[in-house]
This record gives C-alpha cells, sequence and structure tokens, in this order.
C-alpha cells in the first residue's frame, strides 16, 4: 500500500511541471493549461489528505466536497479565461506573450 | 496491487505532465494534458474517490478539454515558431521549478505524520456518491447555491467578452 508521502510527492511533482509549463512556455493558451495542472496538483493531494485522515471511521468527505468545488470554480475559469483569450487573439493577431508588452514597465 | 497501480499510473501522469512541456504543437500539448487528466482520475480511484474520479473524467477529460481543442482550432495555432530562447528567461524558470522541487521534497519527506500506510476503513464501505450528496446538501448548501450564482455570472460574463471587440 503506498504511503501518504507518495501521493504528496506525486502531487507536488505534478504541481512543479504545471509551474514549469507557465516559466516556460511563451503560448498563452499553453500556459493557461500549465494553470490547469496546478490546480489539479492541489486536488490530488486533497484527495490523498481525505483518504488518510480518516473521521470516525469514514473518509473525510469535506475535502472532497472542496475538490468538487474547485472544479466547478475552475470549469467557471477556463471559460472565462478562454473568452478573454479569443478577444485578446481578434484585437492583436497573436497568443504570443513576448508580442502582448502593452502593461510591461 | 494497489502499490503497483499508484507508481503506474502516477508515473504515467508524470510522463504526459513533461510532455506538455516539451511538445511543441498545442493541440498535442492539449492531448497530452488529456491523458495526464485520464490517469489522475485513475490516481482519485485508487484513493477510494470514486465520485471524484467519474467527475474528473467527465469535466477536466471531458468539458475543459474539448472546449482548449475548440478554441485551439478556432484560432488556427499552429506550432510554435522556434524564436530564439531567451537564455535568462528559461534559466529563470528552471530555478523557480527545482527550488520549489527541493523545498517541497525536504517538506514531505523530514515530516513523520505524512508517513502513515493507508488507513482501513471501518464498518461497511459506504456508496461514495450518496456520502458526498449528504455532506454537500447538509453542510454545504449555501456554498453549493453560490456556486450556482458563480456559473451563471461566469457565463453571462463570456457572451458579453465574446460580443464585444477589445479596442
Amino acid at each position: 500500500m503506498p504511503i501518504l508521502a507518495n501521493y504528496l510527492i506525486a502531487s507536488g511533482l505534478l504541481f512543479a511541471t504545471g509551474l514549469g509549463v507557465v516559466m516556460l512556455r511563451r503560448s498563452i493558451i499553453v500556459i493557461f493549461m500549465g494553470l490547469e495542472l496546478m490546480l489539479n496538483a492541489a486536488n490530488l493531494s486533497l484527495v490523498a489528505f481525505s483518504r488518510y485522515g480518516l473521521v470516525s471511521g469514514h473518509q473525510n468527505y469535506n475535502a472532497q466536497i472542496l475538490v468538487f468545488f474547485i472544479i466547478s470554480v475552475a470549469a467557471a475559469e477556463v471559460a472565462v479565461g478562454l473568452a478573454i483569450i479569443v478577444s485578446l487573439y481578434r484585437a492583436r493577431q497573436t497568443t504570443h506573450v513576448e508580442d502582448l508588452d502593452t502593461l510591461k514597465f | 496491487m494497489l502499490l503497483a497501480a499508484f507508481w503506474f499510473f502516477a508515473t504515467l501522469m508524470l510522463l504526459f505532465g513533461v510532455s506538455v512541456v516539451l511538445l511543441r504543437n498545442p493541440v498535442s500539448c492539449a492531448m497530452s494534458l488529456v491523458m495526464s487528466f485520464i490517469c489522475l482520475a485513475a490516481l482519485y480511484v485508487t484513493l477510494d474517490a470514486t465520485f471524484i474520479g467519474v467527475i474528473q473524467v467527465l469535466v477536466y477529460a471531458g468539458a475543459v478539454m474539448v472546449l482548449f481543442l475548440f478554441i485551439i482550432m478556432l484560432l488556427d495555432l499552429r506550432e510554435e515558431k522556434s524564436r530564439r530562447l531567451n537564455f535568462g528567461v528559461t534559466l529563470g524558470g528552471v530555478l523557480v521549478v527545482a527550488a520549489f522541487l527541493s523545498i517541497m521534497t525536504q517538506v514531505i519527506l523530514s515530516t513523520p505524520a505524512f508517513a502513515i500506510p493507508t488507513p482501513t476503513i471501518a464498518g461497511p464501505q459506504l456508496s461514495d456518491v450518496k456520502m458526498i450528496g449528504m455532506t454537500l446538501f447538509h453542510s454545504f448548501r449555501l456554498p453549493f447555491e453560490v456556486i450556482g450564482v458563480l456559473l451563471l455570472s461566469a457565463t453571462v460574463g463570456v457572451v458579453v467578452l465574446s460580443r464585444r471587440t477589445l479596442r
């Protein structure tokens, strides 16, 4: 049986992958995919804590409800974010972050 | 058995995650992200969270990634032209990720509370969906309503954003 630390390290590695996508890629859509990876890493550690921290002999279902809420917020966030990307593309004809430097100091 | 499933799916999930960083074509990135999410759903099932696993496949691997692929095809994104790689930025990114990884591993491995084996669930295994439904509608009624409002406002926001063109 895997121990809790196994799951936590897998979740941390997934978060690091998402962070790597955000830091290293230059296409705004792929950066957005990296954000999704990081959200899912948080969900994995929540579910692991729910399974390993039993409440009166059963899984802690509050953690799973929190994961459920995170998934629905993430779905809303993806819809709004992709709409912003589409209107940005219509205005600038690019999805490359280095071309979008209007707010750069 | 469970240990073998954990290692198999965790490795597969991380491999597909790393290929999101490495592949150049956005469609391949999206497809490997879908595979990564499906392996993550399998990990949820090894943690006895079947409902969350099903939701993960339906919402993430289904709805969200279809939306991503739809936008990629709508904008007709091709492979990224390999521009001159900014060495400083790349080095900074790798450094930040490496620092995060080393600190995280150190903290997790040095905490004895995280080295516990899987506790056995006492009594009869209750239906996962039933327990989640009970918890959701007993203790989290208000947040549930708020999520409904959030989804509605997101829908309206998306419609407004896509009707109006930015300057």
